[in-house]
């Protein structure tokens, strides 16, 4: 399952720090942060607890990247 | 701070020190909050860390003026990126404004205002003049001019009438429309394009990739080399008996500090897609990722789907030959004689006639199945068709030397003269063989079903040096594997159709482009590359767009890597001092973003 999420970052590479971060992330199988457009794609694994994997993520994102928001 | 640097401190040390303090937390507050999060969250190598060790080190150094300088710079530096970035995004989403922001929905004579995501299929929604049309839908009431330039960058507006299909993005500039709707919202065309833009750039090209890659090397062994700058060289020194000059080379550690933030390219690269991305959009061409303005760029062999692409896929008629009366006659006669067809043929008479048929004119019509019909016009026997037919009857046709389809015409048993009618020539098909040419695409070879002596006329018209004629759609597919197999891995390959029963040879190519792919979905599903009318300049124009970004993020590359290397060698050998770094970090930041922003500037290419 894909989902899109609104995504507020200020730098290119803490995006890309963040879309590491997010691949990471048990439940995920793939992510693309797209820092132009603020948007990030996460493609969650199947049977995945949506809500509770990005939680997850958030929480990871926040470690790479103290100022970053993800709207869920 | 300039105040500071004039007041004479020198023999106060800490009240100087004091001073500076206070630009230097104004500025750089923040960064030094960021960097100490960053050693808390165990993200050592950011470039608030980087910025922090530098001027703290700096400042330790008692080099003050330099270390709030480096802090300020960077500070600007930040806001110059981010508002150029916002501007970016804001410049793209206004050159893509298609995106409606209501709807008209009309329920028992009530004109009701809604978001257009609530309205269902076959609602009746209305368009006023200046308003965007905001859902795919057949017009049931009304007529108007409606101006495409946003979807398709042409600026001729189109006229549509009652029951014309209309496409969301539109604006209706005259009168005001009624709209059944046929699609939802979310599948119209207006809203796959905005999907399709703002996607792009999640798709990385091998540029964006190796950036990635590379600022994740970069910014740890600047690090670590100028931990080793800083600690090496002294202890070498002390060794051979050397005054060991600790705060010199610790103050040249620092200066690889600053060049190390990667952020000058990362960001750049990504903005110049963007931007390449948004103003290709604008001009109608819809390229659906960054890999693909890569390989767009590379584009040497161009293969065209010849009808759609270099021909406009209807027949009209193109001459008449031999006829024994007017021409004029002859058309009106095999226009009644076919009326009763829903042949192609018989609509491009009908059209060549371009008066209403008088079906009460026809009678006793005996249609023979592949020769042509025989029937009764004005008291007179027509017969029109193809060689068969004037055969059957018995009657001597003149061959025509043209090609096409050419429809035969005999009057009560006489040979009257024969109709021909070919499929046109896009307008612009010969200049757009001449503009990809300029491009650089070397190969251009045109594929089609048709018979040899049409597709060698075609060829030759519009000045295509290779073609193969005769194919079936699955041939294409083999076709463009034998082409692909002879080309390398610089030299792409463009399969350019029309969206109509090509998508595997779309897939199968390096590159597919759909033309004229206006509201067809099978053809923006397959094709990475989009033209919204169906203009064969824009293959050429894509390819210049393509290769201008391309450009673009080489030199930004190529600057940025450089200036940063020069730099970290000038460094090294303590040549360049601490503002020379902030050059290269913020400086060369704030040029690869305005050179990024060229990117968005396509119109005139």
């Amino acid at each position: 399952m894909k989902k899109t999420y609104k995504i507020d970052v200020d730098c290119a590479n803490c995006a890309n720090k963040m879309e590491e971060a997010t691949k990471k992330t048990p439940g995920v199988k793939d992510a693309t942060v797209n820092f132009m457009a603020l948007k990030m794609k996460v493609e969650f694994e199947d049977g995945a607890d949506v809500d509770a994997v990005m939680q997850n993520v958030i929480k990871n994102c926040k470690v790479v990247e103290d100022d970053c928001q993800i709207f869920i | 701070m300039a105040v500071l640097l004039l007041l004479p401190l020198d023999d106060k040390p800490i009240l100087r020190f004091a001073l500076f303090m206070i630009p230097y937390l104004t500025v750089g507050y923040d960064i030094l909050r960021k960097a100490f999060k960053g050693i808390m969250n165990r993200q050592v190598f950011d470039e608030n860390f980087l910025m922090g060790v530098a001027t703290i080190g700096a400042m330790a150094l008692g080099e003050y003026t330099e270390g709030v300088a480096v802090m300020w710079f960077y500070q600007i530096g930040e806001l110059f990126q981010s508002y150029a970035v916002g501007k970016s995004r804001q410049n793209i989403s206004d050159l893509m404004d298609i995106r409606p922001d209501y709807a008209n929905i009309e329920e028992d004579g009530q004109i009701e205002k809604v978001d257009p995501d609530d309205v269902e299929v076959g609602s009746t929604i209305v368009v006023n003049p200046g308003e965007k049309v905001p859902i795919d839908g057949v017009i049931i009431e009304g007529h108007t001019t409606l101006n495409t330039a946003a979807l398709t960058g042409e600026s001729i507006p189109a006229d549509v009438q009652v029951g014309d299909e209309v496409i969301s993005g539109c604006v209706n500039m005259t009168c005001v429309i009624k709209i059944e709707t046929t699609r939802e919202f979310e599948e119209s065309t207006a809203s796959k394009i905005l999907d399709l833009v703002e996607n792009a750039t999640s798709r990385k090209s091998k540029s964006e990739q190796f950036i990635t890659k590379f600022a994740k090397v970069y910014t740890p062994a600047v690090c670590y080399s100028a931990l080793a700058l800083a600690v090496l060289p002294p202890i070498i020194r002390l060794v051979i008996g050397m005054q060991p000059m600790w705060g010199d080379w610790i103050y040249r550690a620092l200066t690889f500090l600053v060049i190390s933030c990667p952020c000058a390219i990362v960001v750049s690269i990504p903005l110049s897609f963007f931007g390449g991305i948004g103003g290709a959009g604008n001009q109608g061409i819809l390229i659906k990722g960054s890999n693909f303005m890569e390989t767009l760029s590379q584009v040497k062999t161009v293969v065209f789907d010849k009808t759609g692409t270099i021909t406009k896929g209807n027949f009209v008629v193109s001459g008449v030959h031999h006829s024994t009366m007017e021409d004029k006659k002859l058309v009106e006669l095999a226009a009644l004689a076919e009326a009763h067809s829903s042949h192609p043929i018989s609509r491009s008479l009908q059209e060549a006639y371009g008066k209403p048929l008088d079906l009460g004119r026809v009678s006793d019509v005996t249609e023979y199945s592949g020769e042509g019909v025989v029937a009764v016009v004005d008291g007179k026997q027509v017969a029109a068709g193809n060689l068969r037919l004037m055969k059957r009857l018995g009657i001597t046709a003149e061959d025509c030397h043209k090609v096409g389809t050419v429809v035969h015409i005999a009057l009560d048993g006489e040979y009257a003269g024969h109709i021909l009618i070919a499929d046109e020539l896009k307008g612009n098909a010969r200049e757009a063989m001449k503009a990809l040419t300029k491009a650089g695409v070397r190969r251009t070879v045109m594929l089609t079903g048709d018979k040899e002596n049409v597709a060698q006329a075609v060829a030759s018209e519009v000045g295509i040096s290779e073609y193969h004629a005769g194919l079936l759609p699955a041939d294409k597919v083999g076709h463009v594997e034998k082409l692909l197999a002879s080309s390398t891995e610089k030299d792409r390959l463009a399969f350019v159709g029309d969206g109509i029963n090509d998508a595997p040879v779309l897939g199968r190519a390096d590159i597919g482009i759909a033309m004229g792919a206006l509201g067809s979905d099978a053809a923006i599903e397959a094709a990475d590359v989009v033209l919204m009318d169906d203009d064969p300049l824009k293959i050429a124009k894509a390819i210049r767009i393509a290769k201008k970004c391309m450009r673009i993020v080489y030199e930004n590359i190529y600057f940025a890597i450089g200036v940063k290397l020069a730099c970290l060698l000038l460094g090294a050998l303590g040549i360049a001092n601490m503002w020379l770094a902030i050059f290269a970090d913020v400086g060369v930041m704030v040029i690869c973003v305005l050179n990024a922003i060229r990117c968005l500037m396509v119109k005139n290419l």
